[in-house]
């Protein structure tokens, strides 16, 4: 029987992306009752559509890959408005030196394990880059949920987070060049001119940014929307077509957007962030051959297990230079385990360039184990701080020992 | 990313501790003489937090409160009212006795347009005139006999509580 007021193909389509529109819904609903970023939920949905209900070829893979393009560009775009220069400027001089300890500490697990298991050293790069970044969403979630906006270690959080933005200005650019050219066989100039395009360009965003802000400022809420999204995309576009890849020309966007353009841009493309940014985790899940995830799952374990341990190593280390004592730095610690949007980001870029197979059915896992097991442990962080702080306290000298015990106890 | 505010050299006002929040906003917090810490956090959208420090675990908040401006502005008033009153009874304790007292001058006074010397304020009712706030606001301190009252100005005036009455009566308000 068909339905008289259709074609049933179209009719067929409108149901089907309701379905998944609702099923995202539910989604939203278990992360808002689990209190968990619904990131990781999106790609679950993604798996479960992908491989259980089975083929998402019903729907256009067009309307769907502009639709992930569009949301890696407004959730790059969104970051780039939360930033201003000033922040850019003074985080870069307090958190320098954790920033090179994070880069050091979790870039070279995913590189060495990508290596180890065999993969090509663009594959292995991009791993390396997906250990290597916590996911601000994630934590973003964390810190308001559990209150912790106010604490004295969440400024040291929110500089390495900061620092590991700027350094994927640099990052993607050379795994755009590296999967064009095949690797670094493709020419050293042609990442290092990337990598200086990208530089320059955000030089010129902070330094220009208020002025090509109050010029595009607008009082209409539909002008302000439209300009935002179409600067947004076409930046965006340019980047990539210059080898200096989507993601970095969105979030260079974003930078230039500042002060009150900023503030109400972001208000206004909040809902479409969400809606596209979903689109893409979702599909980057949908992609995510269940088949293929157990013969790597213990990798995604171990990766998970050892790179958790360092991100601990590293918001510890950065919450001690901040003159906070054991809570703290075990409250860092365990929010900058959780990997996220980013981490899918680059994975993602992978993916549709078809570098490794194995790629997807590894970071899926690795992004999942690693979100939820931060949000836990996190919740945690007083008893492993009180034990971290006991444990020194058993080892080192009495007076260095009372000085713990001074700043963790009172 | 973390100063003092230089302001805080202003006597009876504690040192206020600043810290910048990237893509959240400015934090400010100090500490009561107790030794608890408080603080705000006030985002980029104007969105306010308020921070009150756990006393065990000195870095992390024990509660925080989120406050709009409608609540900022109740906070204020709440904070600050009472302060003022405070400070007037403080006055009048100081010194046992005294009062002080805000009299604006009306059109119908006896001494609208006359001067303070031709009043003879302090010798009927031994109150002081210590000031002379003049109807668009210009303030006059400690003004002379020969300073002009006219209508609408306020005279401040210390005394005995009978004696600023008296003023009060003397200058047709009362």
């Amino acid at each position: 029987m068909t339905i008289p007021f259709a074609a049933s193909a179209d009719a067929t389509l409108l149901v089907e992306i309701g379905l998944v529109l609702l099923m995202l819904a539910a989604a939203a609903r278990l992360a808002d009752r689990m209190e968990l970023s619904p990131i990781p939920l999106y790609l679950i949905a993604g798996v479960i559509l992908g491989n259980v209900v089975g083929d998402p070829q019903a729907f256009s893979d067009e309307i769907i890959d502009a639709g992930s393009q569009i949301g890696i560009v407004l959730l790059l775009f969104m970051l780039g408005l939360e930033y201003s220069g000033d922040d850019l400027k003074t985080t870069l001089r307090s958190s320098a030196n954790p920033a090179v300890f994070d880069a050091v500490l979790n870039f070279l697990p995913g590189l060495a394990l990508g290596l180890a298991i065999g993969w090509d050293l663009t594959a292995a790069v991009l791993l390396g880059g997906v250990t290597y970044i916590s996911s601000s969403g994630v934590i973003a979630k964390l810190l308001s949920d559990l209150n912790r906006v106010g604490n004295r270690e969440t400024p040291a959080l929110l500089g390495i987070l900061v620092m590991e933005d700027l350094v994927m200005a640099l990052y993607l650019p050379l795994v755009t060049v590296m999967i064009a050219g095949d690797g670094v066989g493709g020419g050293i100039d042609l990442i290092l001119i990337a990598l200086s395009a990208s530089v320059f360009a955000l030089v010129v965003a902070i330094r220009f940014g208020p002025q090509i802000s109050s010029a595009l400022h607008h009082r209409s809420d539909e002008v302000l929307l439209f300009t935002a999204l179409g600067v947004a995309v076409v930046v965006a576009g340019a980047a990539e077509a210059a080898q200096v890849s989507a993601a970095v020309g969105a979030f260079l966007a974003g930078i230039v957007f500042s002060g009150a353009l900023a503030e109400r841009s972001g208000e206004l493309l909040a809902p479409l962030r969400d809606l596209f940014a979903a689109i893409f985790f979702t599909f980057f899940g949908a992609q995510i051959d269940l088949a293929a995830v157990p013969p790597v799952l213990h990798l995604a374990v171990l990766l998970a297990i050892v790179t958790a341990l360092t991100k601990l190593a590293t918001g510890w280390y950065a919450a001690s230079r901040a003159g906070v004592a054991a809570r703290g730095r075990a409250r860092a610690g365990t929010a900058l385990v959780a990997r996220g949007e980013f981490s899918i980001v680059i994975a993602g870029i992978g993916v549709s360039a078809g570098v490794e197979p194995q790629l997807g059915p590894l970071v899926a896992p690795y992004v999942l184990i690693t979100a939820l097991a931060a949000s836990i442990i996190t919740r945690w962080s007083d008893q492993l701080g009180d034990f971290a702080s006991s444990v020194v306290r058993s080892r080192s000298a009495p007076r260095e020992a009372d000085a713990l015990i001074m700043r963790g106890d009172q | 990313m973390k100063q003092p505010r230089p302001e805080s050299a202003e006597p009876g006002v504690r040192q206020i501790e600043e810290t910048r929040l990237p893509a959240i906003g400015i934090r400010h917090d100090f500490s009561t003489v107790g030794g608890r810490r408080i603080g705000l956090v006030t985002n980029f959208s104007g969105r306010r937090k308020l921070l009150v420090y756990d006393e065990r675990d000195p870095d992390a908040c024990q509660d925080t409160v989120d406050l709009d401006d409608a609540d900022v502005r109740t906070l204020t008033e709440v904070l600050g009212a009472p302060q003022v009153v405070q400070k007037l009874s403080d006055l009048q304790q100081a010194v046992a006795g005294l009062t002080i007292d805000w009299l604006e001058i009306p059109s119908t006074s006896p001494f609208a347009g006359k001067t303070i010397g031709e009043s003879q304020i302090r010798t009927r009712t031994g109150a002081s005139v210590v000031a002379l706030i003049r109807d668009g606001g210009e303030v006059v301190p400690s003004p002379t006999p020969d300073d002009t009252i006219g209508t609408g100005d306020t005279l401040v005036v210390v005394g005995t509580p009978q004696g600023t009455l008296e003023t009060a009566k003397l200058l047709g308000i009362a």
